[in-house]
Order: C-alpha cells, then sequence, then structure tokens
C-alpha cells in the first residue's frame, strides 16, 4: 500500500465526479420546457389526447389530425396517446397539474366527475348547428350533465350475441333478426336447445357484471337508478330491473344452460372457447367481431344477433366523446376541429376503424356500414334502440359499483346468495352509499 | 494477525472479501469421498425437484410472453395453446413498431432509470458508509426511518408528491421523474448499502490508516473495491425499479414524446380489458431484455454482493 496519495489525484476525482453529475443534467436540459406551447408565431397548438388503439383506427386519427394540419396550417392539432385502462387516473392529475389536453377523447360513463368538477368546458353553445342536428338526442343525453353538454358522442357499441351459426342450425331454434329479435323466454329456451353435451348454450363473460346487467335491464323496463322529483338519485331493484339478472342466473344454476366458469371472465377470455364449440352463444360488444375475424379458426362460421326485447329492445350504451377541457384557451377553435373530426364521412372511417357505431345519421346511412359482411348491417340497424346507460350521470356510480353492485352480481349470479340478498345490498348498502354523494 | 489473514491461517484468494464465495468447494486431495446415503440421495433429489418447480414457475411467465409473442392471431385464440407457435411470425415487431413510438419510449426509460441508478447511488453510498461506521443515537434513528418509509404505499404518496412537484414546476419533466425515482429507490438502496459497508471489517481500514493511508485515501482504495459488488446489486436494483415503474411515469409525465415504455406499453390496451394481444407481448418481451441482458452479465457479481450483505463478518 503507497503511504501518499499522488498529488493532483483528487483534483482529477472531483473533476471526474463533477463531470459525471454535469453528463446527466446535461443530457435533461431539452426536456426542461414546460411543454405548453400555446402560441407560436401567431399559430396556435391545440393538444388532442386520443384513446385510439387498435391498428385501424389509430390510423384513422392520425390521418384526420394530419388532414386538419394541412388545411388549418394556423391551427395545429398535436396528436398525443392516452390508454383506456388509465385515462382517468391521468386525466384526473392533468387537471390537478394544469396540464390537460385541450381535446379529450373519453367515453360518457368517465365523465361526471370532471363533468361536476368544472374541468370540462361546457360545450353547449359551441356546438355547430349541422353537429347538434346529425347526432340524435338520445345520444346527447349520454354526453349532458346538468343540462350542459360536456362531451360529444361519437362512437357507441351495442352488446349483442356473437352465435356459432352450426349450432344455432343445428338446434332449429328461430334466427332472430333485429326486426325479429328473440323475446327473454324465447332467449332461455334458444339457449337451452343448443346446450347438448360439452356445449353450453351460452356463455355470460361477466368480469365486470354490472355495465352489462344494468344496460341490458333497459330492455325489460329495468332502471335501477331512480331520479326522485328533488333531483336526487335512489336505487331500486323491482321486478322490472330483476328480470335480466333473474335469467342470468337461471341460465348458470337452474337450466345449467350457461357455462359457470366463465362468470369471472373478460369477454377475450370466452373467445377460445368460443371458437373450439364449447359455448353455442357468447354476448360481448359489436366491436369484439374484429377480434374474431382475426382469431377465428379458418371455416368458423359466426353470426351476430341482437341482445333480447324485453317490453322494447332498448340497451344502455356509454359511448366515446370528445370534450374541451375548461382551461383550454382557444375554446372554438377546438370545437371546430371536433366538427371536422366528426364529419360524417370521417366518423363513418372512425367507425369502420373502430368497429363501433357512429351517432351521427349521416354517418349511419353510409353503405359501409350497411353491408352483410361481418354483421355490419345488423349492428347498424340496432342503433335506433341505444340509450343513454342509467348510471354514467350518477354522482358516487364508481364506489356503488366497486363496493356494491360488482360483488353482488358475481356471488348472485354464481348462487352464493340469493334474489332477496342481492336486493338488500343493492338498495339498502347501495343508498347509504349515494347518500353521502347527494348530500 | 493480519485482518486479511484468516482463522485457519490460510491467505484469501483474490476474491473480496465483502463478497462471500458461493462457489462449492474443492475436494482436497487425498480426502476421502463422501458416499451418498440412500436418505440422502432422497432428499438431495427432492430439493432438486422442489428448485426445478420452483425454477419452472419463475420461468412460466416469460416463456409464455416469449410464445406469444412469435404467434399469429389465429393461435393466439386456440383453446389448446402450444408452447412452439405453429406458424411463427414478426408480425406483432412489426405491428408494434408501427403503432407505438416503441424506440422513443425505450430511450426515454433508458434515461430516467440510467440517471436515477447513477444518482441513488451518489447519494446512498456515503449515506450508508455513515450509518454504517457511526454508531450513536442519531444513525440508529435514521436507519430505524429508512425502514419505516418503506412501508408507505404508492398511493399514500402520489397526490402530496404530484402537489410538491407541481408548485416546483416539474410537472411533465423528465427532471421531476428522475428526482421521484431517486428519493423512492433510496430508502432501500440506502438500507442495501448499509448492510455492505458493515459486511467490510473495520480493521482493514484501521490497517490502511496505520500504513498511513488518509481518510479520502483508505475510503477509495480500500473500502470502495470492497464494496463494488454491493454498489453494482444496488444499482442494478436501482435501474430495474425506474426501468419497470408505470405509475408515477404515468401521472408526472404528460408530453407524448417525454412517455415511458411502462406507459406506452397500455397503448396496446382497449376498454374493458380488451388487448392487441401480439403486439402488446412482442413489446412486453422487448422491454424485459434490458434487465434480463443486465442479470445476466453481472449476475455473478450480484450474488456475491447480496450474500455480502446478508452476512455478518
Amino acid at each position: 500500500m503507497r503511504h501518499d496519495p499522488a498529488p493532483g489525484r483528487p483534483v482529477t476525482r472531483r473533476g471526474l465526479l463533477a463531470a459525471a453529475a454535469a453528463l446527466p443534467a446535461a443530457a435533461l436540459l431539452p426536456g426542461c420546457s414546460d411543454g405548453r406551447r400555446r402560441s407560436a408565431g401567431g399559430r396556435i397548438t391545440l393538444r388532442f389526447q386520443s384513446l385510439a388503439w387498435q391498428q385501424d383506427s389509430l390510423k384513422v386519427n392520425k390521418q384526420l389530425v394530419a388532414a386538419w394540419n394541412r388545411q388549418h396550417p394556423d391551427i395545429r392539432v398535436q396528436y398525443v396517446q392516452g390508454a383506456w385502462p388509465t385515462v382517468h387516473d391521468q386525466l384526473l392529475t392533468s387537471f390537478e397539474g394544469g396540464e390537460a389536453p385541450d381535446i379529450i377523447h373519453d367515453a360518457s360513463d368517465d365523465l361526471a366527475d370532471f363533468a361536476y368538477g368544472g374541468d370540462l368546458a361546457d360545450l353547449t353553445a359551441l356546438i355547430p348547428p349541422r353537429l347538434k342536428r346529425d347526432i340524435p338526442q338520445r345520444s346527447w343525453d349520454t354526453g349532458t350533465f346538468n343540462g350542459r353538454i360536456h362531451g360529444v358522442p361519437f362512437l357507441q357499441e351495442p352488446r349483442v350475441l356473437i352465435a356459432n351459426r352450426a349450432e344455432l342450425h343445428r338446434s332449429g331454434v328461430r334466427i332472430p333478426t333485429p326486426e325479429h329479435p328473440w323475446t327473454w323466454p324465447e332467449f332461455e329456451e334458444a339457449a337451452q336447445r343448443l346446450t347438448r353435451g360439452t356445449t353450453y348454450g351460452i356463455a355470460w363473460p361477466l368480469k365486470e357484471p354490472v355495465s352489462a346487467t344494468l344496460n341490458l335491464a333497459l330492455s325489460t323496463g329495468g332502471q335501477i337508478f331512480h331520479r326522485r322529483s328533488d333531483g336526487k338519485v335512489e336505487v331500486r331493484f323491482d321486478t322490472a330491473d330483476q328480470r335480466v339478472p333473474r335469467t342470468i342466473h337461471d341460465q348458470v344454476n337452474v337450466h345449467r344452460s350457461a357455462s359457470r366458469t366463465t362468470l369471472g371472465m373478460g369477454g377475450s377470455d370466452t373467445l377460445p372457447g368460443f371458437f373450439a364449440g364449447r359455448y353455442a352463444m357468447v354476448p360481448l360488444g359489436f366491436s369484439y367481431r374484429q377480434q374474431i375475424a382475426q382469431q377465428a379458426p379458418r371455416g368458423f362460421d359466426w353470426t351476430v344477433l341482437p341482445a333480447p326485447k324485453g317490453t322494447a329492445l332498448d340497451q344502455g350504451v356509454s359511448p366515446q366523446t370528445l370534450s374541451i377541457a375548461e382551461d383550454c384557451p382557444y375554446k372554438e377553435e377546438a370545437m371546430a376541429f371536433i366538427d371536422f373530426f366528426l364529419s360524417p364521412p370521417n366518423m363513418v372511417r372512425l367507425a369502420l376503424g373502430d368497429w363501433l357505431l357512429p351517432t351521427g345519421q349521416e354517418a349511419l346511412k353510409d353503405p359501409a356500414l350497411r353491408v352483410a359482411r361481418y354483421d355490419w348491417a345488423t349492428g347498424t340497424a340496432l342503433a335506433a334502440s341505444l340509450r343513454s346507460a342509467p348510471a354514467q350521470s350518477v354522482r358516487g356510480y364508481p364506489e356503488w359499483k366497486d363496493k356494491i353492485a360488482t360483488p353482488g352480481l358475481q356471488e348472485y349470479y354464481s348462487g352464493a346468495i340469493g334474489l332477496d340478498t342481492l336486493r338488500k345490498r343493492l338498495v339498502e348498502d347501495g343508498n347509504l352509499v349515494l347518500a353521502r354523494y347527494q348530500r | 494477525m493480519n485482518a486479511t489473514e484468516r482463522a485457519d491461517g490460510s491467505h484469501p484468494r483474490s476474491v473480496p472479501p465483502g463478497a462471500a464465495d458461493v462457489r462449492t468447494p474443492r475436494r482436497r486431495k487425498g480426502s476421502p469421498r463422501r458416499h451418498l446415503t440412500p436418505r440422502r440421495t432422497a432428499t438431495r433429489t427432492g430439493q432438486y425437484a422442489a428448485l426445478l418447480g420452483y425454477l419452472a414457475f419463475l420461468a412460466f411467465p416469460l416463456l409464455w410472453l416469449l410464445s406469444t409473442a412469435f404467434k399469429p392471431p389465429r393461435e393466439l385464440g386456440s383453446l389448446h395453446p402450444t408452447w412452439i407457435p405453429e406458424a411463427p411470425t414478426l408480425d406483432n415487431f412489426r405491428q408494434a413498431f408501427a403503432q407505438q413510438p416503441l424506440a422513443a419510449a425505450a430511450g426515454n426509460s433508458l434515461l430516467a432509470a440510467a440517471v436515477s441508478a447513477l444518482l441513488a447511488i451518489l447519494l446512498a453510498t456515503p449515506m450508508a458508509y455513515v450509518l454504517a461506521r457511526v454508531r450513536n443515537r442519531l444513525s440508529r434513528a435514521a436507519t430505524g426511518w429508512v425502514v419505516i418509509s418503506q412501508a408507505f404505499p404508492l398511493v399514500l404518496v402520489i397526490i402530496p408528491l404530484f402537489l410538491i412537484l407541481k408548485g416546483l414546476h416539474l410537472v411533465d419533466s423528465r427532471i421531476g421523474l428522475i428526482m421521484v425515482y431517486v428519493v423512492w429507490s433510496l430508502p432501500f438502496a440506502l438500507w442495501m448499502l448499509t448492510g455492505y459497508v458493515r459486511a467490510v471489517p473495520r480493521e482493514l481500514e484501521e490497517a490502511a490508516a496505520m500504513d498511513g493511508a488518509g481518510r479520502l485515501r483508505t475510503l477509495v482504495s480500500v473500502t470502495a473495491p470492497l464494496l463494488a459488488p454491493g454498489i453494482v446489486a444496488t444499482a442494478l436494483f436501482a435501474f430495474i425499479t425506474a426501468w419497470n415503474e408505470f405509475f408515477f411515469a404515468l401521472v408526472l409525465l404528460k408530453s407524448p414524446e417525454k412517455q415511458t415504455l411502462p406507459v406506452v406499453l397500455t397503448h396496446f390496451l382497449g376498454a374493458e380489458g380488451v388487448a392487441d394481444l401480439g403486439p402488446l407481448a412482442a413489446s412486453a418481451l422487448l422491454a424485459t431484455l434490458p434487465s434480463l441482458l443486465l442479470f445476466a452479465v453481472i449476475q455473478r457479481r450480484i450474488t456475491g454482493g447480496m450474500l455480502a450483505g446478508a452476512v455478518k463478518s
């Protein structure tokens, strides 16, 4: 071991350390801007956060933004990619931090907190007459909170029955159409006739049972959330509300025409079993057709059937929406972009890219959405029966759903509890939750 | 007895005292071969079987990811999936790169992870040295606080942290994110390094001092080399923590050009748990590669370092 350090070496080491510390700092310098480039040389920049995620949909979104930027050099739109699973948390903190995108893509059932919290602009007076006329009132209702429009609904998804056509023909059941759908008793009977050997008539993927149950319950007149004359909302679980849950419960536990194992699955999880002939029908969102078209074995013949009808064919939906942040200083320009983005031809492209239905009446008339291929025509015929999901404007709904309804319905569908216990939980426990939000 | 001399009088090999030798000891010439009794054989077989099962359990997700990344959509929808893709394809990788800015996101992740790991080490090493060498009430309290700080869940700190960073104009800033990563990994890094420093015999430093080395000289020439395995292991921990981190990056970064890889991976997910499984698996596989490579390259040093921190000298 040497006794004396070489003269000057500590200095060298310090120098090295300083250089090492400076390197990362230097690398970070270009990232120090705050990212809110609002105006540059008279040109404004709007940030559009899109949640498009499928290949075709992404392409269309980016193409439309590029087309807008070509046509409007003074109002540049910057495409920002968001994601469905994280959009709520991301928006929540963005609003808090004053860093929210100007134009926001989301779903109508996610808007309530932001709309009531003053984070989203009131679009009522900004919406151009063409766009207002094109989208029907039942769809506007989905983006309206306290009488103010906070989201422009543009894509919607009915829940349909995707069926194995060979099994349908073998069983001899009547094939339902949008004009002559099955009634709920007919549906129950069809599921029983389709059940044979190791094949179940139906597989309910109910990992998230609440929205499926509530939305389908509209067909039997079920509301579950009832608005009183004083404006407050209360939960009820009356006969009309019980019809759909009881059907699912009986199919699983009494008739054995529905698979028990799929109750805990998501929609995609049931597809391998569907392709393998384990289930003759699967209730899924309309957009699952894309996954089925991509993944189904060659020669597998499938079809789309309308959901069963009760007193009406109605069902609840929570359309995808476009909103404008309250903080956005260029709301009119942002609305001009939305108007461009949702022009009828563009809405058709967006719908085809996402395998969903447009809300615009003009877009719905487009021949591309009325073809028999992939049963587009069946979905388009159902568009008129889509209503605002019963729960979407109810404050406290997310907590009711997570703490009360999801476990309650899961236990009921699996046969662990009866209808009375379920009713008690949904109503008594549920109203306690809602009361906290309505003081 | 010299500090570097062993109790049995033999001299140490080139393995640093801080790093335990994990190699199986060689049988000495002339020593009798140990025969395994049937009972020992059964025990050993059971141990290997358990180890194999554990390895399979650990490897399963990675192997499944590897398999999925090369499968075409039709094989992804099969009820009886195979380990080896029947018609392997690179389409998932092509699609993943075409859809999302994976390379840029990986660059962002690399920058955040490397810088935060470096800063965490630069801060934690001297702090750990002091905590290990200075024994008083304050150091004990500091060590206790470090351990307690590990108990705070992420959701508890995210909102206050966000507000603090907002006040400092460090939201949507790489510097802000790196600061958070450093703070987040620092307590555990400190705790790990303190163990490594304690494993370095104090007598070595005393011997260096007796030979005339100054404090800094001792630290640089004696202590630091012995701490190297521990520093590498701790740096790796800090790097991987930051590389995999999702929630802070999601909440703190808003600009698309700054997003990190875990955040970009969520762009392959749709609503209600639907996923573009092929491209997602391909991207996730690529995202795991840096961690795997790092572990593969410096695995031996890490093992030594970890064991060094685990035993008392």
